[in-house]
């Protein structure tokens, strides 16, 4: 494994930003976990390697940042809100339906490779819940028939532009 | 009351995130027009007459944080913004990143000015992708306008800001936390002291505010320090945004006047509890900050001092309202929950007990409690808080301590009966679109 040209060039512009290469392991492991979709443990040798540091800095980093894989996911990792906002306005009415949907539990990835079901703490999206993150992409106020074209467009590889945050107004 | 919109001055429909529309709302004019004019010690002097205070929970006052840098120091000052907004009931700072990036950017280069720090980074919670992804366009126009990189448009001196995305931790919200995740290290937070003004990110004098408050400094110092100290409350000036959610009508970020009725806030802005349902709970400033009952809130004002009096606090502005029908130990559960899950791991009161408190409030849930689980739960809250390097321990006792103060009948109910008079999961109003 290595990194390709415009990663090295990325590389290069970030060592100018920061006065100790060490910062670069967070943006490092994303470059990686984008490509890739996770990160492996070559991945972590690489990065290691890359800046210099022993491997067990950069491991340590991977495994306690709940935003890196250590393993290979669905094509589409849903993360469904469960935190207090979200739980409030019905989110595991939301989890359910999905696990009911796909057949299969929070944790788990079906088994054609393309979603990955897990819950998340709180997104940031409280005034529009309840919701989920999928990839770089919120989806809010969530219901179940919304779930299910969402997942629908997923399975076509569709996903709409990301708006700013559209708060609703309830009865 | 007219509440004044410092940050929130655009249109929501418009495309207000671009150099361009900043630029139509006289943006980057207190950075051209005024700096060339200022001293550094005069942008400082004006924060701290402004009495602004940091908006990220804690409302430490920003100018006097400002002033603790040290004035013989040889090495670089470092300026942060702390964007990794992760308070549960906080949305706020979202706004402001994706909708008005470039009135943040301003104001962390007249901070930088003021503070003499000539490399400032915005650290962004790696979920906000949204976010991430409009401050960095942001700030790409801003270097190619001349605004950031060396000898400024309009001021003769240099500043850089450096997108950092982090990758997922609450415990990053803490300023020593969110340094060391800079560094590459896992988010964990330092022992203090030495403070982060003397000896910050990598171990040089470091100046770290919230997305809000440094987006409120250009306002400071275009109106002045004293123009700012008159809105609001003599100790809570200026205006603060609010996030409301949970069981609210009309949920969303609000703009008011440090100072505001809550009830006028609840009832007039947000229109009151969906389905016109009867108050239940609120929960004032993040989840973290003690749950007050509707009795608490009919006389606090939206500020500091009203609030911390009624036994809570303003934290972040996140305001969460619980509607009658809702199940209080399942919503401490989920809060538990969160604590738990985020404690860090380094000290072992928080690391251990948040995982006790979860399990004692989950065993209450299921009917499965016992009558010493009450006391139970007070006596660990009492062994974590204080007791931790980082306020995450005490972050996870305050909701454990006044949901079992205050709704008291209620876990013994759940005690007594043997299971959740609730049936065991939040009910879905069907106000719900």
């Amino acid at each position: 494994m290595e990194f390709n040209e415009t990663e090295k060039k990325k590389i290069a512009h970030l060592r100018t930003r920061y006065p100790d290469s060490r910062s670069l392991t967070l943006p490092l492991m994303w470059m990686i976990q984008k490509r890739k979709g996770f990160v492996s443990d070559e991945a972590v040798a690489l990065i290691a390697t890359e800046l210099e540091l022993p491997k067990i800095w950069v491991e340590e980093v991977r495994s306690w940042y709940s935003m890196f894989s250590e393993k290979q996911t669905g094509k589409y990792v849903l993360e469904v809100c469960n935190n207090i906002s979200c739980a409030l306005m019905g989110s595991q009415e939301i989890i359910d339906h999905i696990c009911s949907v796909l057949k299969i539990k929070v944790g788990e990835t079906t088994a054609d490779g393309m979603f990955t079901l897990k819950t998340a703490e709180c997104l940031g999206s409280c005034g529009t819940a309840p919701m989920m993150q999928v990839g770089d992409r919120y989806y809010e106020l969530l219901t179940e028939e919304k779930v299910d074209q969402i997942l629908e467009d997923l399975k076509n590889n569709t996903q709409p532009e990301q708006k700013p945050q559209q708060w609703p107004e309830y009865k | 009351m007219a509440n004044q919109n410092i940050l929130l001055n655009f249109d929501r429909n418009g495309a207000n995130h671009t150099l361009e529309n900043y630029l139509k709302r006289k943006g980057y004019s207190t950075l051209s027009e005024k700096i060339p004019n200022m001293k550094p010690e005069q942008v400082l002097d004006e924060v701290k007459k402004s009495g602004i205070r940091g908006r990220g929970g804690a409302g430490f006052p920003a100018g006097i944080k400002w002033s603790f840098l040290p004035k013989d120091s040889d090495k670089p000052v470092y300026l942060i913004c702390n964007g990794d907004e992760g308070e549960p009931g906080t949305f706020k700072d979202r706004v402001i990143l994706e909708e008005n990036p470039h009135m943040l950017i301003e104001g962390m280069i007249l901070a930088a000015y003021a503070i003499n720090a000539k490399h400032c980074y915005i650290y962004i919670r790696g979920e906000y992708g949204f976010a991430l992804q409009r401050v960095q366009q942001a700030v790409d126009e801003a270097y190619r306008a001349g605004y950031l990189g060396k000898k400024l448009t309009g001021a003769n001196y240099s500043c850089d800001i450096t997108v950092h995305k982090g990758a997922g931790a609450y415990v990053v919200g803490d300023e020593t936390g969110l340094m060391n995740s800079i560094e590459g290290k896992k988010g964990q937070t330092r022992n203090k002291p030495p403070f982060p003004a003397v000896e910050g990110l990598y171990q040089c004098p470091t100046i770290i505010n919230n997305v809000e408050t440094l987006a409120s400094v250009p306002w400071i110092i275009d109106h002045g320090g004293a123009a700012y100290h008159s809105i609001g409350t003599e100790k809570s000036s200026g205006t603060k945004l609010l996030s409301i959610s949970g069981h609210v009508r009309k949920p969303g970020v609000y703009e008011v006047d440090l100072g505001y009725p809550f009830m006028d806030f609840l009832n007039k802005d947000c229109g009151g509890v969906i389905g016109n349902r009867k108050l239940k709970a609120v929960i004032p400033g993040g989840s973290s900050t003690p749950v007050l009952r509707p009795e608490d809130c009919e006389k606090i004002t939206i500020d500091y001092e009203s609030i911390a009096e009624a036994g809570s606090s303003l934290g972040s502005g996140a305001i969460l309202i619980i509607a009658e029908g809702s199940c209080m130990v399942k919503t401490l559960e989920v809060l538990t929950h969160f604590y738990h899950h985020e404690s860090c791991g380094q000290c072992t009161p928080c690391r251990e007990g948040t995982g006790w408190l979860h399990k004692i409030v989950k065993r209450i849930e299921a009917g499965q409690g016992k009558m010493e689980d009450l006391d139970l739960l007070t006596s660990i809250t009492k062994h974590i808080a204080f007791h931790t390097i980082c306020p995450l321990g005490d972050a996870a006792c305050g909701p454990v301590d006044s949901f079992v103060k205050k709704f008291k009948d209620e876990f013994i109910e759940h005690i007594k009966t043997g299971g959740c008079p609730f049936g065991g999961k939040f009910v879905r109003f069907q106000e719900r679109v």
